[in-house]
């Protein structure tokens, strides 16, 4: 185990190299194969956790998750980037939820989960639910499969920021009484609506900024879907995304000279015709 | 030391690299280094190996999820470094040209 820690911690070396290298043109590609090194490591050193006794699953869904990343990767076109980047991105803040939910159902009584676990389980499947169908919106927004303008009615923003709030008391909730399945549901089914309620007022120009700012929220999911396992380079990685995303979300609004709240609260911006 | 307050030290000494890292990115490359960002917040991949990976004996439920978010972890992984590299190619192509 302490030597599956230290691998860890190369690979998370090659994560911050990377990012670093991805800020200049000239060394950008070469950051993102450093990336791409990280996590090779990453992921093959876990195949040697003591906790991993089955692999017939980890095959098969790597296999078949390769194989989808890989087509889309190469056929879809240059033009439609950022769309792409969003549906790599929906589903990565879904898996974060995944992870949260498989290991909180993993355990056969919820009960013996300490309470922080019990919270890091609720904001995973959360954050990570919000960016799952938020992601798929800001696509079908791009791709225009839902209307590039910003559809919304008075008091909108008010229900978020309200689902929100009740969200985060559900978790609380959970956390007292994580048997109680009503409770679990209710916090999965509003997090994955207020993922579409959130970003359906936003026009269709300012979706990369969108994405970008989902882009962070993975990482955050990543990062308490770490704390839920106890593993470190979840942890550490899915900050690293955090937080270099929200700076890069920042940049995005100071080259449009907007605010970053104008571009979530505003419901401002028409069709960009597909970034 | 809790486990707890251990791994929240590790959480925000992270985000204060990853505030850090980013600086004056110029606006060619805010969409490659979203993109490469996106790749590397597929790291729940693990996650979702040590998931699905234990003894089906404890619950087939979270077999089932583990897949799941093995599959949609690697379509993130696998989608995301290879569409950033096509990105960043595309971009030397250019610089060559001039």
């Amino acid at each position: 185990p302490d030597t599956i820690q230290i691998i860890y911690l190369i690979a998370t070396f090659f994560f911050i190299r990377g990012l670093k290298l991805l800020n200049s043109p000239a060394t950008a590609r070469k950051g993102n194969q450093f990336a791409a090194i990280g996590m090779f490591i990453g992921i093959a050193v876990t195949l040697f956790d003591q906790q991993i006794i089955s692999f017939e699953w980890i095959i098969a869904g790597i296999l078949i998750g390769g194989l989808i990343g890989a087509v889309l990767a190469k056929k879809v076109a240059m033009t439609a980037m950022p769309e792409l980047v969003a549906v790599f991105n929906g589903f990565g803040g879904g898996a974060s939820a995944l992870v949260a939910w498989g290991e909180f159902s993993r355990l056969v009584d919820p009960t013996t989960m300490t309470p922080d676990s019990l919270v890091t389980t609720g904001l995973g499947i959360f954050i990570g639910a919000l960016t799952f169908t938020g992601s798929f919106i800001a696509f079908g927004k791009l791709k225009g499969f839902i209307s590039g303008n910003a559809i919304t009615f008075p008091g909108l923003n008010v229900i978020n920021i309200g689902s929100m709030i009740a969200v985060l008391v559900l978790i609380g909730f959970f956390t007292f009484d994580p048997t109680n399945q009503t409770i679990f549901w209710i916090i999965l089914g509003l997090s994955l609506l207020i993922g579409i309620t959130s970003v359906i007022p936003i026009g269709g120009a300012d979706m990369p900024v969108v994405i970008s700012l989902l882009n962070s929220y993975s990482g955050i999911a990543a990062s308490m879907a770490g704390f839920v396992i106890g593993n470190n380079l979840l942890i550490i990685a899915g900050a690293l995304v955090g937080a270099a995303g929200l700076i890069l979300t920042q940049i995005m609004c100071k080259a449009m000279n907007r605010s970053l709240a104008n571009v979530i609260f505003g419901a401002f911006g028409g069709d960009s015709g597909g970034g | 030391m809790s486990a707890l307050i251990f791994s929240l030290f590790i959480f925000v000494l992270a985000c204060f690299i990853g505030f850090e890292l980013i600086s004056k990115v110029p606006p060619t490359l805010h969409t490659p280094l979203m993109s490469g960002a996106n790749a590397i917040s597929g790291i729940t991949i693990v996650g979702a190996l040590i998931v699905a990976g234990h003894s089906g004996l404890d619950s087939q439920m979270s077999q089932i999820i583990g897949f799941v978010a093995i599959v949609f972890a690697t379509i993130n992984v696998v989608g995301g470094f290879m569409v950033t590299d096509r990105m960043l190619e595309m971009f030397k192509k250019k610089e060559d040209e001039k």
